[in-house]
């Protein structure tokens, strides 16, 4: 089906945008098969708004008499209105947004038609895989290799091709341990402490089941991987009365006695539906300037959002305590090991290794724990938290991940290496992009449809001039101390800047960042000269 | 001299708030002014210093077997929490510092014994330095239809006005005394601000009702009724917000609850509401009139508010000053009672000047370029309203300083922050930046009101960022100004030897020293590095789970064999922590506690 299929009114003159921050204006509209694009006709003034369509999460028509007006909600929190003389006229444009929006199919969007002058499809993609990180830590090499044994991702449809695992198990028994994990999520090493020489690793839970089954080679697995030491740490995004039921529906745990030298620590995180309705329930107090302060407070803590901040960030500190105070390795799983486990995994990183925290460092790190990791994109950014459509898979664990970095940026703004607009323009790209970089749900998928030759990489894109500047923090002062964030709740702030984003207030805090940035420039032009 | 029982008591434990496993062990010394806490601790002897007037409460808890526990709180959120190993020596310093904390007489403040190193004709000097008349002036006072009234020089029109007053030229002394005849305190209508760039003569006024006008007998005249709360609630408020600032590990949803409930923001949301609507109508060309029922508490707080956004002067270090001293000082808040200077009446207590704090706090947060001065200053200014260290804020009203004879016998605050006025510069600050013009227009929807952690939770240093943007950008910014300074005078000298045809070997030897401060700059902000209690729920949710969840033993970070693994080994010496930074000068800042947190996070045995 061609996107003209679609479009009934590719045009309408006369249109009255009204959006957040500016006067209304009038102009002319049209839809295109990605897009829907506004162009100012007041005189004096040629303002342009593109918006794609992806970027649209839902939408309301009020057709009152012969003209109407459509509500446009969108994924970066925007709303927009604009008032369509003609009431056909705003039926089929209502029609099209709804269809093009929320097109299932993956080859037809957008990313797959960018094709911006200055950037060659030849050019390299991603930034970070098992491989490059596997090259770059010589220490590894002792007792850790690589392994090809999903190459066809016949063992783990969500892993990528490569993998690190300990060296003494080999392939062979990497396919029995895949059986007994769900997804066939084998644990594999996902960081290494250079200062002590401990890992974190990660997996999915093991298929232990009612009958308490037992895996040899799991058991061997993680064996090797503590040899030398004293004990292990299991990190489980579960509560323990969770960890019991799940062995009702075949998951498990790794129970003392077959996994004696490991100790499980139970810190239960929220994920899929609840973190869902959540967002919405926090976006919908943000939208309602009209609360009294007790009516704002109750919503928002009735939200729950700050508390799944709170709580990723204490697990990931107890995870970084695991490892970077007490020298222990650690694995950290729940049920999938696709959502919680890599935002803990992610924050941990942060947490203990500098190397991560510079722009490159950070996107490379998002690179490997959760685009060749395989946290399922497609699934839990289909839509956001205006969407009318039946959840189904949505969950905003990767938005919970930036505003736990952005919390961490707040407490340390010297030591990471990038911007709060990062995390912004991490935060749209998710949800609707020019770039192939968050399509799919994993390595296989994006492979399957040639992702890395048809489409850009945003990773790339952000590393060039002059994006890089200004995603960088103008602060950023290297440190090789961990950065323990403090999880008190008076520590923890809504993240305004995301999610009040569209206000007179947000503005007043970017100008401060432009203020910041230029004194910084007058510094080092003074300081160079 | 006389109320002290116990000069000394030793083997007393300071207990960590937050994680009261961890405790400092030293001996308690009372003298006349302030509690002194000195750790015994070779290597780190620090002291924490608690002056007596910011005592607000002194409670004796029951004893255990590991002492008497002794719960010190502080009009500045301090909270020290002492275990004193015999019950009677607990008891004797508990009597002494209700006492101390609780002055009887005005000569027994601190004020009148401090005694900084300051000459006496310097000391008058200072005093001179915030002066009333001057601001009037710079509005363009008197004129036409302002002048200055000489009817209150004694104080009896009004006892708790100023003596000098500014009333419209039309109106005749007779005029204003029967008007103060007819206003509770005899606090008549009287010029609290005056907007010299409008041409209307907008107004803010000032008196005191109980009761209301009659609207049919004031012609062009609109009433609005703000719906402030009186002290009684506010005091109560606060009580309940500080009740949750001191909850130990509280949930995410205990604390937003228990903030909700206590009602402080929405408290503060009605007065900057009120404040915004009294600027709008002045910059409007609307004059307004103000008035609670006695004039002094509400009345003071949304006409110094309403200024803060009308007139940029007043968010400079110097205009935030004069705005105190004219709408507070001068215009008789009543500090002794509101502040409890003096052993009295506790419903007369109330944080009515808190709250003007915390408005002009929570302005800066949304225009942070707006303000000369920083959240630093704010506390500052708090902590000496209530520490009676300098004489500004003592009395309920000028007639009173004037017979305490505070301007002979004590030292000025305002001069006091003149001179250390580098730590409350706001480095982001621009006299030409957008925000900082004119009208400010902020945003009061309920989302704009945060909790101020930095006042409320100020001791608790694990709270705050452990790294200082603002400390960053001051010293780029002096760097910066430094090196410009340097090179004019590099480039005149060049000018100068280019004459004198030799200026190429001066060139080299004159390179830069500048590098030094700058490059050192991420050394000096190094990380407080210590690991938080990310245990808590962790131990609640699983509560003995046959194969659940081993707990680690506590450890001690000092039998890490790594050097480089025992965080929080990282002194925190050097790191910026604004909240920290207590220009009191016998304040808890001279604590050189090198890092009170650390091992705070050893997992809790079970």
């Amino acid at each position: 089906m061609e996107f003209s299929d679609h479009i009934k009114t590719a045009n309408v003159e006369d249109v009255v945008l009204r959006q957040p921050l500016h006067p209304p204006s009038r102009g002319t509209l049209c839809i295109t098969g990605h897009h829907l694009l506004f162009s100012d006709r007041e005189e004096g003034s040629s303002r342009q708004i593109l918006l794609l369509l992806r970027n649209i999460d839902a939408i309301e028509k009020r057709t009152p008499g012969s003209s109407g007006t459509i509500t446009i909600k969108c994924k970066d929190l925007r709303v927009l209105q604009l008032d369509i003389p003609g009431m056909e006229q705003c039926l089929n444009i209502a029609h099209s947004i709804e269809t093009l929006s929320c097109l299932d199919n993956v080859s037809e969007m957008y990313p797959f038609f960018y094709r911006p002058n200055d950037l060659s499809l030849r050019e390299q993609w991603g930034l970070s895989t098992p491989e490059k990180h596997y090259t770059q830590i010589k220490e590894l090499h002792k007792k850790w290799r690589l392994s090809s044994v999903n190459k066809t991702y016949s063992v783990c449809p969500s892993y990528p091709p490569v993998v690190i695992v300990p060296n003494s198990i080999d392939d062979e028994t990497l396919k029995k341990v895949a059986k007994f994990r769900q997804g066939g999520r084998f644990p594999v090493l996902c960081y290494y402490h250079r200062k002590n020489g401990m890992v974190i690793m990660r997996s999915s839970q093991p298929l232990t089941g009612a009958n308490k089954k037992r895996c040899k080679e799991d058991e061997l697995l993680l064996q090797v991987v503590i040899e030398d030491s004293d004990k292990g740490f299991i990190i489980d995004t579960r509560s323990s009365q969770q960890v019991q039921q799940a062995r009702m529906t075949g998951g498990g745990f790794e129970s003392k006695s077959c996994y004696s030298r490991w100790k499980r620590l139970h810190k239960q995180m929220e994920r899929g539906k609840a973190l869902q309705e959540s967002l919405i329930k926090l976006v919908e107090a943000c939208g309602d300037e009209s609360h009294n302060v007790d009516r704002w407070l109750s919503k928002l803590e009735n939200s729950k959002w700050l508390s799944h901040v709170q709580t990723a960030l204490s697990a990931a500190g107890l995870l970084v305590e695991c490892v970077e105070r007490d020298g222990h390795s650690a694995l950290v799983h729940g049920y999938e090991g696709t959502d919680c486990t890599l935002l803990i995994c992610t924050l941990a990183q942060l947490i203990m290794d500098p190397t991560c925290r510079t722009l490159e460092g950070f996107l490379a790190l998002l690179d490997r724990e959760w685009l060749q990791a395989g946290h399922p994109f497609q699934q839990r950014c289909a839509h956001s938290a205006y969407s009318h459509a039946r959840l189904q898979q949505e969950s905003p664990i990767f938005l919970l991940l930036l505003d736990c970095v952005w919390q961490l940026w707040r407490q340390f703004p010297l030591a990471l290496g990038f911007s709060e607009a990062l995390l912004l323009r991490l935060a749209n790209e998710v949800y609707a992009s020019d770039y192939g970089t968050f399509l799919c749900n994993n390595d296989q998928e994006r492979c399957a449809l040639e992702v890395k030759d048809r489409t850009h990489c945003l990773f790339q894109a952000l590393l060039r001039l002059p994006e890089r500047d200004y995603y960088s923090n103008p602060l950023y002062e290297p440190n090789e101390l961990a950065i323990w964030p403090s999880v008190h709740p008076q520590s923890l702030q809504l993240w305004r800047g995301f999610f009040l984003r569209w206000t007179q207030q947000a503005r007043h805090l970017e100008a401060v960042q432009e203020e910041i940035r230029s004194m910084v420039i007058e510094w080092h032009r003074v300081t160079q000269r | 001299m006389e109320h002290i029982r116990l000069p000394k008591v030793e083997n007393v434990r300071l207990l960590d708030r937050v994680s009261p496993r961890r405790s400092r062990v030293g001996t308690l010394y009372l003298t006349a002014t302030h509690s002194i806490f000195v750790e015994s601790e070779a290597g780190g002897r620090s002291e924490t210093w608690v002056l007596h007037s910011l005592v607000c409460s002194v409670d004796k808890q029951a004893a255990s077997a590991s002492g008497c526990p002794l719960l010190i709180r502080c009009k500045n959120f301090q909270i020290l929490h002492f275990s004193i190993p015999r019950e009677q020596d607990c008891q004797d310093v508990h009597l002494s510092l209700q006492r101390l904390s609780q002055p009887q007489r005005y000569e027994e403040l601190y004020c009148f014994s401090y005694k900084p190193n300051v000459d006496e004709e310097e000391r008058r000097r200072d005093w001179a330095f915030v002066d009333l008349k001057a601001d009037f002036s710079r509005m363009g006072l008197p004129n036409a239809q302002w002048k200055l009234s000489p009817v209150n020089q004694q104080y009896k029109v009004s006892d708790t006005y100023p003596a000098e007053l500014f009333v419209p030229d039309s109106a005749a002394p007779p005029v204003l005394v029967g008007s103060s005849k007819f206003r509770s305190r005899g606090r008549f209508p009287a010029l609290s601000y005056y907007s010299k760039e409008n041409h209307l003569n907008a107004i803010a006024n000032r008196a005191a009702g109980k009761g209301y006008e009659n609207e049919d007998n004031y012609s062009n005249i609109k009433f609005q009724f703000m719906g402030i709360e009186n002290i009684h609630v506010m005091r109560n408020s606060q009580q309940k917000m500080l009740e949750v600032c001191e909850l130990r590990s509280p949930s995410m949803s205990d604390f937003l609850e228990g903030l909700e409930s206590s009602g402080w923001l929405k408290h503060i949301k009605a007065v900057l509401d009120t404040g915004v609507f009294i600027a709008k109508a002045v910059a409007e060309g609307i004059s307004v009139l103000v008035h609670c029922s006695d004039g002094w508490d509400r009345t003071a707080q949304v006409c110094s508010v309403a200024c803060v956004l009308l007139d940029p002067y007043y968010r400079t270090l110097k205009g935030l000053m004069v705005l105190i001293e004219k709408d507070w000082v001068s215009f008789g808040h009543k500090f002794t009672q509101r502040c409890n200077h003096l052993a009295g009446d506790p419903k007369e207590v109330s944080p009515i000047v808190d709250q003007f704090l915390e408005c002009v706090w929570q302005l800066m947060e949304q225009f942070p370029c707006a303000f000369e001065y920083n959240e630093n200053l704010l506390i500052t200014v708090h902590s000496h309203i209530y520490s009676c260290q300098f004489g500004n804020f003592i009395g309920n009203n000028q007639r009173e300083r004037r017979e305490l004879r505070v301007h002979e016998k004590t030292h000025s605050l305002w001069s006091y922050l003149w001179t250390n006025r580098a730590e409350f510069i706001n480095p982001l600050y621009r006299q030409n930046h957008s925000q900082s013009q004119g009208l400010l227009r902020p945003s009061t929807a309920p989302y704009c009101f945060k909790f101020w952690r930095g006042l409320y939770n100020r001791f608790d240093r694990g709270m705050h960022p452990r790294q200082s943007v603002e400390d960053y950008l001051r010293v780029i910014r002096e760097e910066t100004q430094q090196l410009e300074e340097q090179l004019d005078s590099h480039k005149q000298k060049i000018a100068e030897l280019k004459q004198e045809q030799g200026w190429s070997d001066a060139h080299r030897a004159a390179a830069f020293d500048q590098s030094s401060t700058a490059r050192a700059l991420g050394k000096n902000l190094a990380l407080a590095n210590t690991p938080q209690d990310y245990t808590g729920s962790l131990l609640a949710s699983t509560p003995g789970a046959a194969d659940g969840p081993l707990v680690l033993a506590p450890q001690d970070p000092d039998q890490t064999a790594d050097p480089n693994l025992s965080n929080g080994s990282d002194p925190e010496s050097g790191i910026a922590d604004v909240s920290c930074r207590s220009p009191l000068s016998e304040d808890s800042a001279r604590d050189p506690d090198p890092d009170p947190d650390s091992d705070e996070a050893a997992y809790s045995a079970a």
